[in-house]
């Protein structure tokens, strides 16, 4: 849609850099995040995908220092609308959260609390970071409960949250996350549990929202056909890092990190042909407690040559806006179209000795 | 990756079965299940207080060996149903018949059904016990019903490695220590390690990114073909049910709007909320993206649902008379439709004459 938000480099909002995410509370270190670059720009939408247990959530959740602090290690640098994230006190954080960045979560029960009602949550959020009259903010909780769309919308700021269908929740849900006016907003699988009707209904207020008010938003999500609609960029995960990242144009069409290409094709038409099998990526993810060193990907990698097991690829420039960390991006191209009419069960049967 | 599960581990027992081929695995009669809401001190007194009608008459079958697939809008009573089928909350009424004994009664005892049937839940948080290791939470089920300990905890090492969770790296995780889609193939091996008959998969694969959902997918297939189990299989992934599922359920606020073979009902919807929810589905062309959804509003309270036919207030088909007449589940050709269109004689222009109707 907007395509003219799809440069990264004008004023990003969002910039992640090296960030690394250690968890220490288990018997075994667990690297969950390491290493990733990442940057949204004001009033772009980028969608985080990748393999589960990648570190996508544990990614967001750190843009909100979500973590609990005694258990977990955080090392680089997260800089959002001015502020150093990880250098905030706990009275600037509590002033940074819900204003500056915000989050949808995947389950809204867990984020609304069920002994009040949604409308006096909105307030209390309100208040809480605005010197504002319980009148006037209440007059603000109607204005976003109309912005996102619920029917009814004065009595429905007196209901519980068990009172709602799951779609109206999401979309009070989403009311709540706006309540304080945020500049960036942090999605964490936005439209999982809800119905094809509802989805394409929040996925369009998205777009909506990200125009009108200029909302920098990174979500995350498993399903490909969400992400096409709302994303101006894909940044694809695997093992903790940033593997492919452009415009979502190019990452559909023309994916070139061998994962996101398995990812795809594992998507494409036809690939859910009754009665066949389906196509999946052979061998299983890292073990985040004992990375290689070389490629996080060569164990099942279709592409790998002995030089993946040495280092770890750097990022390769596949157009200014479109990265790629592997060592054979040479080897990829064109390789969507290659592939699509074979339908073996695995994707790309691993070479890697 | 071949580990291999003895057939002593999982599946039904050859000689449980009664009935043949032919005889539905379950069968459920006019299933209703009501929520009572808080009442007022005015209701209390008027002895009336409202309720949340989430099931509300709901009839289906599931033949042995199949997937049914159920789909519908968030809130029309898809995990409700699931938990009554389990028996987890009392039905307000209706009856669940499972191969050929109503369940509940002296010929089929819960505890004895319990142990065919298990569901994946929804939310897979809430369905582990947070203070046991996952390797331990997957035994336990087959504890319970008197496996010894270091069997079972070979079964849910065995189950763990099938649904793609090394155990060595992940068996004595605690559920906190897991992501998302990690959680729910706890959840899945946990549910299989019972050698259950029917399982019951609520939004089972959603969390899961599409090449281990392939995976999972797959592994469930083998499962059904070597064991002969039979799956109730909720989702709104519509690609996936399509897959999957012999048959299609589509429920709408409470009650059966459409059923019929798979491929039948994705290529040539009946009812026109079936019709809505397919052309909701996301485009996956960057160049052509949804610009007005199919289907606006909410789905109308379930506390105060309209008269007449449910869909009526949304419905672009919808006449007078779609206010006034409640839709029959019509059955023709294998396919069922509760619209009045489909219904002939019911006096909305677009039925046939009655002609034929008996
Ligand atoms: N508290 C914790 N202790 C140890 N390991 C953890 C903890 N929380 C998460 N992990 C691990 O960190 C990795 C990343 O988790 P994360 O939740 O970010 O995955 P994800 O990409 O969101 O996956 P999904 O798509 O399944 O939700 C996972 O492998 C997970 O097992
Ligand atoms: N314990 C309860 N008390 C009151 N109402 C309830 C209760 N449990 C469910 N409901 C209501 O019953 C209806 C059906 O809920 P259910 O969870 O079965 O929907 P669902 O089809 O599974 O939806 P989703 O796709 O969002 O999971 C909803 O309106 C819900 O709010
Ligand atoms: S660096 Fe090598 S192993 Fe890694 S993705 Fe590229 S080709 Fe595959
Ligand atoms: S009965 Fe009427 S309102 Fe209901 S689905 Fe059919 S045409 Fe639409
Ligand atoms: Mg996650
Ligand atoms: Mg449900």
């Amino acid at each position: 849609m907007s395509e003219s938000h799809s440069n990264p480099t004008a004023s990003p909002i969002v910039s992640v850099r090296d960030l690394r995410v250690t968890f220490t509370g288990g018997k075994k270190p667990v690297e969950a995040v390491n290493g990733v670059d990442l940057s949204v720009a004001r009033g772009e939408s980028v969608a985080l995908i990748g393999e589960s247990g990648s570190g996508k959530s544990v990614t967001l959740r750190s843009l909100l220092r979500l973590h609990p602090e005694r258990r977990t290690r955080i090392d680089g640098r997260i800089d959002i609308a001015g502020h150093d994230v990880l250098a905030l006190g706990s009275k600037a954080l509590a002033d940074y959260r819900g204003k500056v960045a915000s989050m949808i979560f995947q389950e809204p029960l867990l984020a609304l609390d069920p002994v009040y009602t949604v409308g006096a949550q909105i307030v209390e959020s309100i208040r809480r970071h605005e010197a504002i009259s319980k009148e006037d903010a209440r007059k603000r909780a109607l204005e976003l409960f109309e912005r996102v769309r619920i029917p009814s919308p004065e009595r429905r700021l007196d209901a519980y949250p068990h009172e709602m269908s799951g779609g109206m929740r999401q979309r009070a849900m989403i009311a709540l996350a706006l309540a304080c006016k945020p500049q960036v907003l942090l999605a964490d699988e936005p439209t999982t549990a809800l119905d094809a009707t509802v989805q394409i209904q929040i996925l369009l207020l998205l777009r909506e929202l990200q125009r009108e008010l200029g909302l920098a938003i990174l979500f995350v999500t498993h399903d490909m056909g969400a992400a096409v609609e709302v994303a101006d960029r894909f940044a694809v995960m695997y093992g903790g890092r940033i593997v492919e990242e452009g415009p979502t144009r190019e990452v559909i069409r023309n994916p070139r990190h061998p994962y996101t290409l398995a990812l795809m094709q594992a998507r494409a038409d036809g690939a859910m042909t009754k009665g066949a099998r389906l196509a999946s990526i052979p061998g299983s993810p890292p073990d985040l407690a004992n990375l290689p060193v070389g490629c996080a990907f060569a164990e099942r990698c279709a592409y790998a040559q002995p030089a993946c097991l040495q280092t770890r690829p750097e990022a390769v420039a596949i157009s200014p806006s479109h990265q790629v960390r592997c060592l054979r991006t040479d080897a990829t191209v064109g390789a969507m179209d290659r592939n699509h009419d074979t339908a073996p069960d695995t994707l790309s049967p691993a070479l890697a000795d | 990756m071949s580990i291999g599960i003895s057939v002593e581990h999982i599946g039904a027992d050859p000689h449980g079965d009664r009935g043949g081929p032919a005889q539905p695995l379950l069968t459920v009669k006019k299933l209703v299940k009501h929520f009572d809401l808080k009442k007022s001190f005015l209701e209390t007194l008027n002895g009336g207080g409202k309720v949340v009608r989430a099931v509300d008459g709901v009839d289906f079958k599931v033949l042995k060996g199949e997937t049914l697939g159920v789909v519908g809008e968030s809130g029309c009573g898809k995990s409700t149903t699931a938990r009554l089928l389990m028996h987890l909350i009392e039905p307000s009424a209706g009856e669940i018949v499972f191969n050929g004994e109503t369940v509940g009664s002296p010929a089929l005892p819960l505890r004895e059904y319990r142990r065919q049937v298990q569901m994946v839940f929804q939310d897979s948080y809430s369905s582990l016990n947070p203070r046991l290791t996952i390797q331990d939470s997957i035994a336990f089920g087959p504890q319970v019903h008197g496996v010894p300990k270091r069997e079972a905890l070979t079964r849910a090492r065995d189950l763990l490695a099938r649904v793609g969770l090394e155990p060595s790296r992940f068996a004595e995780r605690y559920p906190h220590e897991l992501s998302g889609g990690q959680r729910q193939r706890v959840n899945i091996a946990r549910a299989l390690a019972s050698e259950p008959r029917l399982v019951i998969l609520d939004e089972a694969v959603s969390a899961l990114d599409k090449s281990v959902e392939a995976q999972v997918l797959n592994l469930l297939m083998d499962l059904k073909d070597e064991f002969g189990l039979t799956y109730i299989f909720i989702s709104h992934d519509l690609h996936v049910v399509r897959y999957i599922s012999d048959r299609v359920m589509v429920m709408y606020l409470g009650k059966v709007a459409e059923t019929g073979p798979a491929e039948a009902l994705f290529e040539r919807p009946l009812h026109p909320y079936t019709r809505a929810l397919l052309s909701s589905m996301p485009s996956m062309d960057p160049d052509h993206r949804t610009e007005e959804a199919p289907l606006a509003g909410d789905p109308p309270n379930p506390i105060d649902p309209p008269p007449g036919c449910r869909f009526h207030t949304r419905c672009p088909h919808a006449e007078a008379v779609c206010a006034q007449q409640v839709p029959s589940l019509e059955s023709e050709n294998g396919r069922e439709a509760a619209c009045l269109i489909h219904e002939p004689g019911s006096g909305h222009s677009d039925a046939r004459a009655a002609i034929y109707a008996a």
